[in-house]
């Protein structure tokens, strides 16, 4: 078997029929490693923070000792705290704006900008964009306070004014960021895809006059609708679930980039209620739940057509 | 598995270092972490060796665990226990009968982190045997169970001579509901500080002490006049300095407006109230009339910027601890040293509302906070940890303690002779101290102290005081619930 | 379709002038990007070299001594050594964990298959979060796994794998089973068709899920600032947050030269599984 011809089978990822390739014995061993530790370390905690969502439990104080089921109360809380509503939103603007709108679209483009550059450049290109999503998140966040910063930022110094970027446009910055931050995994993706789409394809739509625009219209996006939609899930639930922005802003000023993961933090890791913090997660879990359906619809759709 | 042989090569020698390691990790006990021979200097391992080697077959360990590391965070702590504690004690229990193999638990990590990672170790069963906390995390770990009451853990305790040396009111920080639950490690004092160059070319006067809060924002208002690159007045204002902003700021002037934040008399916090409603209007002046800068309040590192700021010249007035004075301008190991601070930085007083109107009828106020060391209940021998803890806190650690740097001690007797040498330490102690107020140890306290700061803040966005103060008002009843709120 | 000349020269020429400008606005645009993606890094190639390093970047005095200051902390190089164990940990476990998992979802089909997988999914994003912080501990400690390594490998590995077999599966999918039914036609069992026939195949996935799988448990705070008590196993995560002065400063000079340190091994990673394995998702089966 040989992997020489880089070549140009088209790749539908057509579900084949069940062949008997794995026996049912086969198929149990192979998943106990991985199901062993799911069911512990995953499963058994995940559930175990819901049933805390039910209860007054907090870290230190009286609930710590005597902590005691509430109900829905947590809920009815959450949903009527502002706070709360506050960080959902701020979370809806920060995923649109930085991973269905930011990342997913800029990856594309750099995939579909680059695919005909030499391999030199190419790569050197990916390199940077792969740099900025590897770099230690700890690292990153000082990368961007340099950056950002007011009086001697170095993008003020570039562009020679003072604005306090986190201070006057703080959910714009954590975007901008997060684009930064972020893009790599859709390029890699963007690119794989286009890899995959068979030259012969493009080829007959030039010949038939499609310009470049009406190729990626007509030819290009349909065929890797399924690779974008998986990236859109998993970049979607990524971003929702995101902390970093907390390192740079922390949430403020005044609540402006405080997104639910950030909330949750507040919560669970600053006041030590555990209670009310596991309620917010719970919900959050339900939000993504929707968000991942409506995924899986999609994927569910393109797939069978 | 042939293709992923390097990789997988790779990872299982890092799986089996890892596997070696913390076996190794492991060999000892569980309940106390033993501090890993791995990041320590040759000094302490030999002492640890020589201590070995000194303590009898039947050493009780104890275990102490504090926010301090070598090389970091709190570093005079950690030097000071691992190279004074620890032999001077372990010799000095011995003597009476004690035998103790000290181990010491420190990590240079944020406050807020450290307490939770404590309150986890406590809550399973572990957990060192003297803990090093906040004077406001007492009410909260002690309602957890975390802590006892020095009564309950150590009888012993009750006669510790030491005691007289330190304040009642110092001795409250680390006490709940009356009842003593550690000895505290410390206190300190805030004032207002002030540049008298920028006061003398502004025609202030060099020895400033004003006798009301008009009065500081005249001095503000003549600064603002006279120099308008300078920024008059910096009180804290809020969320993003979190306690820093109700200590130095909200709270001092709550007792300067004759509140407390908790009355004990009533069972009740002080919600919104008109001396609330005064403190908020004080902070909207500031930035109305453009006397401070608010985005010093907003920016995540703005006290940091209002400190360096202050030593360069830039801020007239400055509302902050004695921390500030010996730590952050001290001419030779200060973060932001001013090597002319004697001449140039003055202090005063905060003072109240107008003569008066402070709290118990005082024309001034101030706020003191601090931490200590408690028991943990889980400690196996908390007996010798309270003798530990008592030879921590003799006059002579506590001078060690200190060593060059005067600060402001617990003890009276070492206050008396370290601090003739400072003359701002010593106005702390001798004028500061004795108008001083403490935060209420209740668990629901760091929330409420979250209110205050979100209220400032919505001061410096503009908000009036009064709105502000209501939505405070609300907070604190959905805090502590409404009965337990005054709102006038 | 004839075109006279004229038109046709016409044409041409309009399509050069368009491509030209086309071209112009291509290369502005690659050069916008590369400018976005460098600025913000610079700090970290400026900074550790500055005997009196800021947060602005400037032209830096090109000193090593903030390199010796860092090593002189006792915790930072140890650090790094313990973030190697654990993010390698992680890397091995997810992989020899996922990779079978995978491969028996990608062939397998039973109902609620592909809905399990998303419920795991997202209970993987509560797991990441600090909301399970309790939970995690006391399964931790009841298991006696705290403040060991392998305790913080396993349980930093069940947060990532399913992503990592949600990504290895739909790699997977798109290989044919052409192979693996030959395969056994000639009497190979299910072993060595794994790891004859698929894996070389997958090993662009593997690669991509490993680099990510080490980069995630690189950067990673909470779940070993949680497990681990002893500051000598603290990860490079954890311990950047413990350079501080007596009083709280941060200490710029050292943070900077951390930094590096600790950026270079996942860049060296990555560049290494690139080079060897070729970092491609859906490399897919060729001829």
């Amino acid at each position: 078997m040989t992997k020489s011809q880089q070549e140009t089978q088209p790749l539908p990822r057509v579900k084949e029929p069940a062949g008997v390739v794995v026996s049912r014995r086969g198929a149990l061993i192979w998943l106990l490693p991985a199901g062993i530790i799911v069911i512990a370390f995953l499963i058994a905690p995940a559930i175990w923070t819901l049933v805390l969502g039910l209860t007054n439990y907090r870290l230190t104080g009286i609930e710590a000792k005597e902590p005691q089921f509430v109900g829905l109360e947590n809920f009815e809380n959450a949903l009527t705290d502002p706070a709360f509503i506050n960080s959902i939103w701020v979370t809806i603007l920060f995923v649109l704006g930085s991973a269905v709108f930011g990342q997913a679209v800029l990856g594309f483009i750099i995939a579909w900008s680059i695919r005909n550059l030499a391999p030199r450049v190419r790569s050197s290109i990916e390199l940077l964009v792969i740099l900025a999503w590897i770099i230690p998140s700890s690292v990153v966040t000082f990368l961007w306070i340099a950056l950002l910063n007011g009086q001697e930022g170095t993008l003020n110094t570039i562009l020679g004014i003072d604005t306090e970027w986190l201070l006057r446009y703080p959910l714009l910055s954590i975007i901008v960021f997060n684009i930064w931050r972020g893009t790599a995994f859709s390029m890699l993706l963007s690119s794989a895809a286009l890899a995959s789409l068979p030259p012969s394809y493009l080829q007959t739509a030039k010949l038939a006059g499609a310009s470049n625009w009406q190729q990626l219209r007509d030819v290009v996006l349909p065929s890797i609708k399924g690779y974008l939609i998986t990236n859109l899930l998993l970049i979607t639930l990524w971003t929702f679930n995101d902390f970093t922005p907390f390192l740079i802003t922390g949430g403020g000023p005044g609540g402006k980039t405080e997104t639910v993961p950030v909330f949750i933090y507040q919560e669970a890791l600053r006041f030590l209620e555990l209670g009310y913090g596991s309620a917010i997660a719970a919900i959050a879990l339900a939000i993504n739940f929707v968000i991942a359906m409506f995924y899986l619809r999609s994927s569910r759709r393109n797939a069978a057509r | 598995m042939r293709i992923r042989r390097g990789r997988v090569a790779l990872g299982a020698g890092a799986l089996a270092a890892a596997m070696v390691l913390s076996a190794c990790g492991n060999g000892d006990d569980s309940a106390s972490d033993s501090d890993d021979s791995g990041g320590q200097t040759e000094e302490t391992q030999a002492e640890e060796t020589a201590d070995e080697e000194a303590a009898a077959p039947d050493a009780i360990q104890v275990e102490i665990g504090a926010n301090a590391v070598r090389g970091g965070k709190n570093e005079q702590t950690a030097a000071w226990i691992e190279d004074y504690i620890i032999p001077v004690c372990t010799e000095e229990l011995a003597a009476n009968g004690t035998n103790v193999e000290i181990v010491f638990n420190g990590r240079g990590i944020d406050d807020e982190d450290f307490k939770s990672q404590l309150a986890l170790d406590v809550s399973s069963g572990g957990g060192p045997d003297l803990m090093n906390i906040d004077g406001i995390w007492v009410g909260e770990f002690a309602e957890a169970g975390y802590t006892a009451p020095l009564a309950e853990l150590a009888p012993d305790a009750t006669s510790w001579d030491g005691w007289d040396q330190i304040d009642p009111a110092v001795q409250a920080n680390m006490s709940y509901k009356g009842e003593r639950y550690g000895v505290p490690s410390g206190t300190d004092g805030r004032v207002l500080y002030y540049n008298k160059a920028l006061f003398e070319e502004a025609g202030l006067p060099a020895d400033w002490q004003p006798t009301s809060w008009e009065e500081v924002l005249e001095a503000g208002r003549t600064l603002q006049q006279a120099l308008p690159d300078v920024t008059p007045i910096q009180i804290n204002a809020g969320v993003a300095m979190g306690e820093a902003t109700t200590m130095q700021g909200y709270l001092p002037l709550l007792a300067g407006a004759g509140a407390r934040v908790y009355d004990e008399d009533n069972s009740t916090w002080n919600g919104d109230t008109e001396a609330t409603r005064d403190v908020l209007g004080f902070y909207s002046t500031l930035f109305t009339e453009d006397l401070s800068n608010p985005d010093l309040q907003l920016l995540q590192d703005g006290r940091d910027r209002s400190f360096q700021e202050f030593a360069e010249g830039k801020i007239g007035i400055l509302g902050e601890g004695d921390y500030f004075w010996r730590a952050v301008i001290e001419p030779t190991v200060g973060n932001f040293p001013m090597a002319d601070r004697n001449d140039v930085v003055g202090y005063a007083k905060i003072p109240a509302k107008e003569a008066g109107a402070g709290l118990n009828g005082q024309d001034f106020v101030s706020m003191s906070g601090g931490g200590g060391y408690v028991l943990n209940p889980n400690s196996g021998n908390p007996g010798a940890a309270w003798e530990l803890l008592a030879c921590m806190n003799s006059k002579e650690s506590t001078l060690a303690l200190v060593g060059d740097v005067a600060r402001i001690t617990q003890r009276n007797d070492v206050n008396a002779e370290i601090l003739s040498e400072d003359p701002m330490l010593s106005f702390v102690a001798t004028e500061v101290l004795p108008v001083t107020a403490y935060r209420p140890g209740f668990a629901i306290y760091p929330q409420v102290s979250v209110a205050m700061q979100e209220a400032s803040e919505e001061v410096v966005n503009g908000s009036s005081a009064n709105d502000a103060s209501a939505s405070f008002g609300e907070a604190v009843a959905d805090l502590a619930g409404p009965d337990a709120v005054t709102n006038n | 379709m004839s075109m006279t000349t004229q038109t046709r020269t016409r044409l041409r020429d309009n399509h050069t002038v368009r491509a030209f400008v086309a071209r112009v606005f291509f290369v502005f645009f690659i050069v916008a990007l590369v400018t976005f993606f460098v600025v913000p890094m610079l700090w970290l190639f400026t900074a550790p070299f500055d005997s009196t390093p800021t947060l602005a970047v400037g032209i830096p005095d090109w000193t090593l001594d903030n390199f010796r200051e860092m090593v002189e902390n006792p915790f930072a190089l140890p650090s790094i050594v313990n973030s190697f164990i654990l993010s390698g940990g992680t890397v091995l476990i997810v992989l020899l964990a996922g990779a079978p998992a995978a491969y028996v979802l990608s062939r397998a089909r039973f109902r609620g298959r592909d809905t399990t997988l998303y419920i795991l999914l997202l209970f993987s994003s509560i797991v990441t979060g600090s909301a399970a912080m309790v939970p995690l501990f006391f399964i931790a400690l009841q298991l006696g796994l705290i403040d060991t390594y392998h305790g913080t490998i396993v349980i930093l590995a069940g947060g990532l794998l399913p992503a990592s077999i949600f990504i290895l599966k739909d790699f997977t999918d798109t290989i044919p089973r052409s192979y693996e039914e030959s395969a056994r036609v000639f009497g190979a069992n299910s072993f060595q068709m794994l790891r004859d026939v698929v894996a070389p195949v997958i090993r662009p996935g593997l690669a991509v899920i490993a680099v990510w799988a080490f980069v995630n448990v690189w950067s990673n705070f909470l779940l070993p600032f949680i497990l681990l008590r002893t500051p000598s196993k603290s990860p490079a995560a954890v311990v950047m947050y413990s350079f501080y002065t007596e009083g709280g400063q941060a200490v710029i000079r050292v943070i900077a030269a951390f930094s590096i340190v600790y950026t270079i091994p996942v860049l060296l990673a990555y560049l290494f599984v690139n080079r060897r394995y070729g970092f491609r998702f859906y490399g897919g089966i060729k001829g």
